[in-house]
């Protein structure tokens, strides 16, 4: 019993940074552009082009 | 203020600037569609159809980053807009800055190589709080659901009694606050339709989620072991899925489509008593008004011409191909393209009275008229709502008569809820539409709703408009015809016709400017509305345009004779010799024939419904192979033969773009619109195809044939789940656990199920990375 005093609490807790980490990303547009995320993969930076 | 301070100043800049008449309006169409957030930088939306891969977005994230007044640009690629920051300069010394800065934004898309349309959306729309809320409930949910089942997989490995209360009691504490928040869009729902004393599917799956919460929760209470928390909130995370999913196909499809702004001006240059123009929003243009219209814009109101002539194009009104010279006493509609001179015109009528307003009432009439279409889920909804409570009932009587414990059966009772509850059901058909539409959105089809797979799927008529649906609705040039000159006279003739808005000349300018140079030096160029382009080149007159008048300069006109099957000649020539011809003709879209046959093959009954002239239209219907085609139809009488198809019994689909099609588009049991066409055909289509192909209209029944398939397919799936729960859990079989896996596994399936839509299409292949997407700078009606 004593164990899952502690225990729980932690599951929970990891739990709900999880929660946190979807409502900010969520609040910060993360999803707004599923398909573009994917195809700026392959966008070279300007920067990289004046190193080379 | 953070929006919709836009049209006071973009009727002021115009006040200040009017002497620019197109211009300013130009302006001010983006000054009043952008948006001013409290940064001081003005943000305007543009939509891009073309965009569609990396490429694309790093083309015009840079391109445009390169104009010095532009702080930011982003491409959104799932929703092809491009959204720019940039500083509208007011208070810099300078030429007009603001002016031209919004003008220069424009260019900058045209000069890149993409069309892009201006994209107006109030503050609500552009974040889309209803999509956000969703998700977030999905967060609570999916939280919620993972840490109750955590407990629960506990008790039910064998937590001793003391322990498997305080888990449930944990539970309980995790479980109505999550559904108390993420349940609220199905308890809305289900309120709603009670109060109008209607069931839907919302209904039952509130009453499981709260009485499945009050059973459990009295039983954590009193110790007891009945604790169904996991199966509420897992049935209500999947749910959730299933709604987020619907909502986020409509909102991709509304946003694509809503309120393009390329058709319908928002004000007009109107003359004002001391001879300058202002700029005036429609609504307070009054009957008599005297309004300017440049060449390559749109007549904003019904009106009759006063001063000026030029050519006009009625093809998205009338569906006439050939443009018609106009001159002073001629009455317009709103909507027509003035294509070469500029006019001034008197307002006969209001905004709410002109022609498109009466386009508006026949579709609304239309659509009203027509029983309005109930989605398969719906009618299923009637049916199930009443059964499952009907037999819960039943579970509560027969056991209380049987075992005379009222609690026990009412436990029983509403176990049997529980477990029937719609959550496969509910899923079943948002999953496959929003995997269909993303289908149809990869082969450039927008769906705007679900049902339009359903309504598809039952189509057995196809009628086609003609102008811009079957045709591309501009005039192409023939090339077997291109008359023998020499390079530097096509030069001359490339160089002309570039200069001209008229569209037989940019069709000319596009066929000859790959193979010759266009700068050649011309002098003293001006366009003569109704007749053609005249110009002075190494002190010789030239003129391209009508033959007649064409002819006047010429020395000897040629032998060439006029072909049939040709919808119209433009001629060149120098001053003093040889006249030559260009032929042209509306030419059918380049895979009409081969979808035509297609459909045809597929036993469809195809008609050709068209606004232009029999001799046009017989040719085209004779080309295709169609038999039943009808010309010179008015709006009115496009929807009275389609309303007279669908009292025959036949389920029909129309196609097409132009205004009068509008409300033949309403009335139809589906239709499909190109987003070439007009906007307001467009907001009456289910569907609307981007590409130069009608391949889309295959396509799109093709998809949504397998789609349906999979709908009932699901709906199958559900119903034996249900065929083999609802005895189970009368007889009171029906633990917590077997609740749990249960409704999971029948969620899981079905969202299977749908999932092989995908499958027999790779979405990604290396093809698609390996294209190098590169345009030529688009040559379009917006080059005026």
């Amino acid at each position: 019993m004593t164990q899952l005093i502690i225990l729980i609490p932690i599951a929970l807790f990891l739990g709900g940074l999880g929660l946190i980490a979807f409502l900010w990303s969520l609040k910060h547009g993360q999803y707004d552009d599923m398909e573009g995320a994917a195809a700026r993969i392959l966008n070279d930076d300007e920067d990289d082009e004046l190193l080379s | 203020m953070a929006c919709c301070g836009g049209l006071d100043l973009a009727e002021k800049i115009a006040d200040d600037v009017s002497k620019e008449g197109s211009f300013a309006r130009r302006t001010s169409d983006i000054l009043a569609a952008s948006h001013q957030p409290d940064n001081g930088l003005i943000q305007t939306d543009f939509l891009v159809p073309a965009m569609h891969c990396h490429s694309c977005i790093s083309t015009l994230e840079k391109g445009l980053s390169r104009l010095p007044f532009v702080s930011r640009v982003r491409a959104n690629l799932s929703t092809r807009r491009v959204s720019i920051s940039w500083d509208l300069g007011i208070g810099t010394e300078g030429d007009g800055p603001s002016l031209t800065r919004a003008a220069k934004l424009e260019d900058a898309f045209a000069d890149l190589g993409f069309e892009a349309k201006l994209f107006d959306l109030g503050d609500d729309e552009r974040s889309d709080p209803v999509g956000r809320q969703l998700l977030t409930a999905l967060g609570v949910a999916g939280f919620a659901a993972a840490n109750i089942m955590l407990l629960s997989i506990s008790v039910w490995s064998g937590a001793d009694a003391e322990t498997a209360q305080l888990f449930h009691l944990i539970s309980g504490v995790i479980a109505v606050p999550a559904v108390a928040y993420a349940g609220q869009p199905f308890f809305r729902a289900a309120i709603a339709a009670l109060r109008k004393r209607r069931l839907n599917m919302e209904v039952p799956i509130s009453l499981a989620i709260v009485l499945a919460l009050g059973m459990s929760l009295f039983e954590a209470i009193t110790g007891g072991t009945e604790s169904y928390f996991d199966a509420a909130v897992t049935l209500l995370f999947f749910l959730l899925v299933g709604r987020t999913l619907d909502h986020h196909m409509r909102e991709r499809a509304r946003g694509a489509i809503a309120r393009l702004q390329n058709m319908a001006p928002r004000g007009a240059n109107v003359l004002q008593g001391d001879g300058r123009v202002a700029y005036t929003p429609l609504r307070e243009i009054k009957v008599g008004d005297r309004v300017r219209v440049a060449a390559g814009e749109r007549i904003p109101l019904d009106a009759t011409i006063v001063d000026g002539n030029s050519d006009m194009d009625f093809s998205l009104v009338t569906g006439e191909n050939e443009p018609v010279h106009a001159y002073a006493g001629k009455a317009l509609q709103a909507g027509v393209m003035n294509l070469t001179g500029p006019l001034e015109i008197e307002v006969t009528k209001l905004v709410e009275n002109s022609f498109i307003a009466e386009v508006v009432e026949l579709m609304s009439h239309a659509s009203q008229g027509k029983a309005k279409y109930r989605r398969l889920a719906d009618r299923l909804a009637e049916i199930y709502a009443p059964a499952v409570h009907t037999i819960a009932l039943i579970t509560f009587i027969g056991w209380l008569i049987y075992s005379g414990d009222w609690q026990s059966s009412l436990y029983i009772a509403i176990t049997t809820l529980i477990i029937t509850c719609p959550c496969a059901l509910g899923l079943a058909v948002p999953i496959v539409h929003v995997v269909a539409s993303g289908k149809m959105f990869e082969a450039g089809v927008l769906v705007k709703d679900g049902a339009a797979f359903e309504k598809l799927n039952e189509i057995d008529t196809i009628v086609f408009d003609k102008t811009g649906t079957l045709t591309l609705g501009r005039p192409q040039i023939l090339d077997q015809n291109t008359p023998a000159l020499d390079d530097k006279s096509l030069s001359l003739v490339a160089s002309l016709a570039q200069r001209s808005s008229h569209p037989a000349a940019i069709a000319l300018a596009a066929h000859l400017q790959h193979s010759f140079e266009t700068h050649a030096k011309l002098d003293n160029i001006h366009e003569v509305p109704g007749f053609g382009i005249e110009a002075v080149s190494a002190g010789q007159k030239i003129r391209l345009g009508r033959t007649k008048w064409v002819a006047e300069i010429a020395g000897q006109s040629s032998n060439d004779k006029s072909q049939k099957s040709v919808s119209s000649v433009m001629s060149f020539a120098v001053e003093g010799q040889k006249l030559a011809r260009f032929f042209y003709k509306d030419t059918l879209r380049d895979d009409a024939v081969s979808v035509i046959n297609a459909l045809r093959a597929k036993g469809f009954d195809l008609q050709i419904l068209s606004g232009d002239h029999a001799s046009v239209v017989d040719d085209v219907a004779a080309g295709l192979g169609i038999e039943t085609a009808i010309s010179d139809c008015t709006p009115q009488q496009k929807i009275a033969h389609i309303e007279a198809l669908g009292t025959s019994g036949k389920k029909v689909l129309f196609v097409g773009d132009g205004i009068n099609d509008a409300p033949a588009l309403a009335a139809a049991h589906a239709a499909m619109a190109p987003s070439s066409g007009s906007d307001i055909g467009q907001l009456a289509a289910d569907l609307v195809f981007t590409g130069k192909g009608l391949g889309a209209i295959t396509t799109a029944l093709d998809i949504s044939r397998r789609t349906d398939r999979l709908v009932r397919q699901n709906f199958a799936l559900a119903l034996a789940y249900n065929a083999v729960a609802i005895p189970l859990a009368m007889a009171g079989f029906v633990t917590p656990l077997l609740a749990a896996v249960a409704m999971s596994t029948s969620s899981i399936l079905v969202v299977a199920n749908s999932l092989r839509l995908t499958l027999n299409a790779p979405k990604f292949s290396m093809k698609s990375i390996r294209k190098i997407h590169f345009r030529k700078p688009a040559q379009t009606e917006a080059k005026a």
